[in-house]
């Protein structure tokens, strides 16, 4: 196919342009609704020029809904902070246990290695709500329910697959004989890993500690059965929008809005080793 | 007491379902002081093991390693004193060419201005003076491996292993460098160990060469050692430009010694005296026995044989002559020119005392006389 002839170009940029509105349009409304008041977002037929108010985010971040039926309590700025300390307490848990097994994984072979990293990785396959019964009747014997430490720790399930797959693909792309001489040089086998092929591997390990990140962010189920109000992230949060008086369309697009925020700046920083990271892990293993 | 001791050592490689690998077998090996050392054989022979057993990145399977009378083969590699240059190259990709070079003196706290005339000269030597401030990645393969070259050199260490340390090179810098390393190695006394397929090369640069085959050493000497005096079929066949011609011969008793024969065409008669207790032995227990005679040992021209031309190559310097002898293909090299062409019958001369005798194991009973 001609790339470059007029109509390929423009046929190239109508296929685009659909694309784009098909996946852009929702967003797109979210962010106009998150303008709107609850009526202005409830009429029919809807409009696209409106007055906007910033109401919904001062309801936000003031924590006060104010409602036909009275004023409510709003904790989102409280889930907001729970989902940053979870996410990134996930991901660094699972960089500390995960860069270290990848290692070991891409490059010493040991008896059911094999079956161990693939029994991990199906930790991704299995549906949550599988291990979400069980999970809740342990975490309550444990004292672990509406805890931190627990949800970090069921969180392991979607970062350190993630990361151990992705990392180890990058590890066996690095040259076991880098490391070798580098210990040759007089260093010791932690000091190999530490100072050669981490730092080698550094892009790999960035790219799957921000792609847990997003999956830690964005997780619902998990949060929403284990833990509590004043413990539950963003995407928990959301719920209490559906008030006794009415859904509060205006608020839960503001929500969203400042949840997704932080994840979308953080893919579109970093989205060239998000793109490498991804295909590598694809390929590799 | 050598410079570098390896004793009875084996090396077994496991993986799962499959049966384990033996890579090295009961290897003995005793490297001296100031020697250069060249393990040549086909790939997988078991060179790289050996190499990799010493440098401590694979263990032995069984045996013994010592390395200035330490005994190493427990030791991690950081505390065997020995420097290597990677097939791979291996380099520090963050690093550039004068840091890569410069690593291990750094992490020996020798002083900044040492360690830069150290780094400089040995630039010098292997040519890469121009690249020093380049990364790995915008390096040629052949850049690269001199790079890695330098950065095994530059050390302080009891022990060189170098693994095809210059199949990178076009061949006149490597013949240049060649001559450099050996000049250096030779200067500053050092033990070096080279892996290599190549017989020019290892005849270039080493004082002993070890032939390895399937894991065993098959002979370990200098190059007219194994030249003249192999120790087997595989090292006689092995070992030599064109190989060596071997010929399949009936053995009978006779006068004096033993006829060897192809046919009618061709007989030998070797004397009794020319054979030690085992030769005599081996000859008077076979039938048949194997017999090889060099290329360069055939003269052309004269003589009782035939040789019917099969191809005749004038390569500037030498002719290649191919022909068919009694059932077997000849290759004889003569430093003239030869007017034949193929089809042609031509006069050939096979002396007997220019045989290799070889016995139903395959090792040699009776070496060609020395010329």
């Amino acid at each position: 196919m001609d790339h470059s002839s007029l109509a390929g170009r423009i046929f190239r940029g109508i296929a685009l342009a659909l694309v784009l509105v098909f996946f852009m349009f929702p967003i797109v409304w979210i962010l106009l609704m998150s303008f709107q008041s609850n009526e202005q977002i409830l009429r029919i037929p809807p409009r696209l020029l409106f007055e906007p108010t910033l109401a919904n985010y001062e309801a936000l971040i003031s924590g006060q809904l104010k409602t036909a039926a009275g004023n409510l309590q709003l904790t989102f700025m409280r889930n907001l902070m729970n989902s940053f300390i979870l996410s990134s307490a996930s991901v660094i848990l699972a960089l500390l246990l995960g860069v270290p097994a990848a290692y070991a994984f891409a490059r010493f072979k040991f008896k059911l290695g094999e079956t161990i990293a693939f029994t991990l990785l199906s930790f991704r396959f299995a549906p949550p709500l599988l291990v979400l019964l069980p999970l809740s009747l342990y975490y309550q014997q444990l004292g672990l329910n509406d805890t931190y430490f627990g949800i970090v720790w069921v969180y392991q399930l979607i970062a350190l697959p993630l990361i151990l797959w992705i990392v180890r693909g990058y590890f066996e792309d690095i040259s076991p004989d880098i490391e070798h001489a580098y210990r040759l040089a007089g260093h010791s086998w932690r000091e190999a890993f530490t100072r050669i092929a981490v730092p080698l591997a550094g892009p790999g390990i960035a790219a799957a500690g921000l792609l847990s990140f997003i999956f830690c962010w964005n997780n619902f189920v998990f949060a929403l059965i284990l833990a509590s109000a004043d413990k539950q992230p963003v995407t928990v949060g959301a719920l209490a929008f559906v008030t006794a008086s009415g859904i509060q369309y205006g608020q839960i697009a503001a929500a969203i809005v400042l949840s997704v925020t932080p994840t979308l700046l953080l893919a579109l920083y970093a989205q060239r080793y998000l793109v490498e990271g991804l295909s590598l892990g694809a390929v590799k293993g | 007491m050598g410079m570098l001791e390896i004793r009875s050592v084996d090396k077994l490689y496991h993986s799962r379902g499959k049966p384990p690998v033996h890579a090295v077998r009961a290897l003995d090996m005793e490297v001296k002081q100031g020697e250069i050392v060249a393990l040549l054989g086909s790939s997988g022979c078991g060179k790289t093991s050996t190499l990799r057993m010493i440098a401590g990145f694979e263990s032995v399977s069984a045996g013994s390693i010592a390395l200035a009378q330490r005994p190493i083969h427990d030791l991690p590699p950081a505390k065997r004193k020995v420097a290597m240059a990677f097939e791979g190259y291996s380099l520090y990709p963050p690093l550039t060419v004068r840091e890569n070079i410069g690593f291990a003196l750094k992490a020996q706290q020798l002083s900044r201005a040492e360690i830069a005339q150290r780094v400089d000269s040995i630039a010098r030597l292997v040519e890469i003076e121009d690249i020093l401030d380049h990364h790995p990645r915008a390096l040629s393969g052949g850049q690269q491996q001199r790079v890695s070259l330098a950065r095994a050199l530059v050390r302080d260490a009891d022990l060189y292993l170098l693994d095809e340390p210059m199949g990178q090179l076009e061949p006149q810098l490597r013949a240049v460098l060649r001559g450099r390393i050996k000049g250096l190695l030779a200067e500053r006394g050092m033990t070096a160990i080279f892996v290599t397929h190549d017989q020019t090369e290892a005849s270039a640069l080493a004082d002993r060469i070890a032939v390895m085959e399937d894991g065993v050493l098959q002979q370990f000497g200098s190059e007219r050692e194994l030249k003249n005096r192999p120790a087997n079929l595989f090292v006689a066949s092995f070992i030599g430009e064109p190989p060596m011609n071997l010929l399949d011969m009936a053995v009978a008793q006779e006068e004096g010694g033993f006829r060897l024969s192809v046919g009618s065409d061709l007989a030998f008669h070797i004397s009794r005296q020319t054979l030690d207790v085992t030769g005599q032995q081996a000859l008077v227990q076979a039938e048949r026995t194997k017999v090889g005679i060099r290329p360069q040992r055939i003269a052309i021209g004269s003589g009782e044989a035939r040789l019917r031309i099969v191809s005749n190559q004038w390569l500037g310097d030498q002719s290649h002559v191919a022909g068919e002898c009694a059932g077997h293909l000849l290759v004889a090299v003569t430093s003239g020119k030869i007017a034949a062409r193929p089809g042609d019958i031509v006069p050939c001369a096979l002396e007997a005392r220019n045989l290799h005798i070889f016995g139903a194991d395959g090792v040699c009973v009776r070496h060609a006389e020395a010329r």
